[in-house]
């Protein structure tokens, strides 16, 4: 039997090799499948991995509160806001905060100059409490001040990509920008934190709430954003529970109304991005498991053509000796080497795709592959090998003698 | 106790309405050491005999008894072990293996008898040694005359130490010349003791045989023996 079996894996390998072009087309599909799953994992393991990572160092406790207009009501012209009397009140009633910081984006032109240079960047209105929640910090200088913002000082700190952009030294402290007709001088540079899925975090600039709101003409058309981290006995979901009730209350909404804004933890971010991970993961996986089907098939269709072509091979080898599982032995085992040929191919392939995808896109991180993905991809091949391969090798171990040896 | 005991073998085909007897209640014994030709016009049943003798196919009824074993019955499996370890079968037509070079064709009964390589290469070498091929071993059978094919054949057929060697008219695809060479092996092969039986057109070759059957709408119309003072039956 052992020794059966090691002719019948040298005759499959002979005879994959005497039909190459053939061998190869059949494998086709399986190589597609294995292929773009591992294309796929690869570049997703490596994003997931660098997400939580960067989830993690965002500091899981803390919250952002923003306005929410449904789409309706956008048409309609209606605007739900967060107004600085939100903060006041969440500030004195709410329990369980460690810090607490508005933040309010420019609304006209986020233009930056710089002498000659122009640049557009995201420019925020914030508070020293900015640095703890969004642990930010500065690598020059100093941050924002709580004195900053009761005398609405115009100063700013910049990212180290305003920086570059705007061609500032390399130490820009006590130059000059001019944001909004309004010179600012900058008081800090932040510390670089790089990009997130092509999103530079080093492209923004912090000025004092205060002075944001002062420069934002109609006071009564702020809406804020509210950032807040909790303090260590806290819990998210008590907390949120807590600042919902608050702002209902303060908004006036009736029990049938929505709520007009939307409480968003670090961590439901990330299971929001899992939940997408997830889905590309399974239309990914439906994608292989029909590529792989009719990898299959084709496996199936190639062995069933050639066991007719061996027909009086067949017979032959019964005539000598050979016993039913000699010859389904054979057949299988060909058809497995075939589906293996094609995930190792796919393996390879998909490999270097990933590769490609993650170092043509900038910031992208590298392409990783679990080992459970490789074992998984040729133990499917595999499987797909002895599930198509079943049937032509069936067909052959069960040919009878003097029929196949009279096959022309 | 005879090595072949054949008795009332049948083979039927249906054709539609019609039924073929291509063997109709044949009985017939064959000792060790026979030398045997099976004569006959086209069509007799003499490859159908000779297919039924070699356990690649199965009578449609009657009882054969090959070595003391009841064989009619088995299942394909059982058939292939038997075909393995009593059969040498040779055809008209070789039947190698194409892809397969003449050592690797040698050796191929083998596998089925789980031996290991080295044994197998031996043991093969030794038997196309036997038929004077020891210089061709590695050649593939596209790559050998008739003759030499033919004798790959024998060589494989012999491998096993079978206890009796079967050939369907073995020279019919050779010329004359190739032919005495392989009558003179199957001659050699007799005289060491191997029990043959060979299907046949040709006078010539049934008179290097010892005991000529003659075969006519698959029933044995004679069974001589010849060179032994023996009539026929
Ligand atoms: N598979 C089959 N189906 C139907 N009839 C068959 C089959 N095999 C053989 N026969 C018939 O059985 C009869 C005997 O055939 P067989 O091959 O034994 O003849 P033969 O004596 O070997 O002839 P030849 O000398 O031409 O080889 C023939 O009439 C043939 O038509
Ligand atoms: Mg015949």
């Amino acid at each position: 039997m052992f020794f059966a079996m090691i002719e019948s894996a040298r005759s499959a390998f002979a005879s994959i090799l005497a039909h190459g072009l053939r061998s190869f087309l059949t494998t086709l599909g399986i190589v597609i499948g294995v292929a773009s799953v591992i294309a796929v994992v690869s570049v997703t393991q490596g994003m997931s991995a660098f997400i939580s990572d960067t989830f993690s160092s965002l500091g899981t406790n803390s919250l952002t509160i923003q306005s929410y207009t449904p789409f309706e009501d956008q048409m309609k012209g209606i605007r739900a806001r967060l107004t600085p009397a939100d903060l006041e009140l969440i500030e004195s009633r709410a329990t369980g905060i460690a810090s607490i910081t508005p933040i309010l984006a420019a609304n006209r032109s986020s233009q930056i100059k710089y002498g000659s240079q122009t640049s557009f960047s995201q420019i925020m209105g914030t508070t020293y409490a900015f640095q703890d929640v969004a642990q930010t910090f500065t690598q020059r200088g100093r941050f924002l001040a709580a004195t900053d913002n009761q005398t609405r000082r115009r100063i700013a700190v910049i990212g180290d990509k305003v920086r570059e952009n705007l061609s500032l030294p390399e130490d820009p402290i006590n130059e000059y920008v001019e944001i909004a007709g309004e010179w600012f001088k900058v008081v800090g540079l932040l510390e670089e934190r790089g990009e997130i899925m092509g999103m530079n975090r080093d492209d923004m600039v912090l000025v004092p709430y205060a002075t944001m709101v002062s420069l934002q003409g109609n006071q009564a058309r702020i809406d804020i954003q509210i950032q807040l981290s909790l303090s260590e006995s806290a819990n998210v979901d008590e907390v949120s529970q807590q600042l919902t009730t608050l702002l209902r209350n303060a908004h006036g909404l009736s029990s049938e109304e929505d709520d007009d804004f939307r409480i968003q933890t670090a961590e439901q971010l990330m299971e929001e991005f899992d939940q997408i991970i997830g889905m590309v993961t399974m239309v990914i996986g439906g994608v292989v498991g029909i590529s792989l089907l009719v990898g299959g098939i084709g496996i199936m269709n190639i062995m069933l053509v050639s066991v007719t072509e061996r027909t009086r091979e067949i017979g032959i080898c019964k005539a000598v000796g050979a016993k039913r599982h000699h010859i389904l032995m054979q057949f299988l085992i060909e058809a497995i080497l075939l589906s293996l040929l094609g995930g190792v191919i796919g393996l390879a392939l998909g490999f270097g795709m990933g590769t490609l995808i993650s170092n043509t896109i900038p910031g992208f991180p590298p392409a990783s592959i679990p080992l459970w993905s490789v074992g998984l991809a040729l133990g499917f091949s595999g499987f797909v090998g002895v599930l198509f391969g079943i049937l032509p090798a069936a067909k052959a171990a069960n040919l009878d003698p003097i029929d196949a040896l009279r096959y022309e | 106790m005879s090595l072949i005991n054949l008795s009332n073998i049948s083979k039927h085909y249906e054709m539609g309405t019609q039924v073929v007897k291509a063997l109709d209640g044949i009985d017939i014994g064959v000792e060790q050491n026979e030398y045997l030709a099976f004569i006959g016009s086209s069509g007799s049943g003499k490859s159908t005999m000779l297919n039924i003798l070699g356990c690649l196919d199965t009578p449609t009824s009657g009882q054969y008894r090959l070595n003391d074993k009841v064989v009619e019955n088995l299942d394909q499996n059982a058939l292939s072990e038997i075909r393995n370890q009593e059969i040498g079968f040779i055809f008209q037509s070789f039947n190698l293996l194409p892809r397969a070079n003449a050592l690797a064709n040698v050796m191929q009964p083998l596998i089925y008898r789980s031996i290991g390589l080295k044994e197998r290469k031996r043991r093969a070498m030794q038997s196309l040694e036997r038929v004077g091929l020891a210089d061709r071993v590695d050649h593939l059978p596209n790559q050998l005359s008739g003759g030499q094919r033919q004798r790959v054949a024998i060589a494989r057929a012999l491998v096993t130490q079978p206890s009796i060697l079967l050939a369907d008219e073995p020279t019919g695809n050779l010329d004359s010349k190739t032919t005495i060479e392989i009558m003179r092996l199957f001659d050699e092969l007799h005289s060491e003791g191997q029990t043959l039986i060979i299907v046949t057109h040709e006078d010539e070759i049934a008179a290097h045989c010892q005991r000529i059957v003659e075969m006519k709408d698959g029933k044995i119309h004679s069974d001589s023996a010849v060179g032994l003072a023996k009539d026929s039956h």
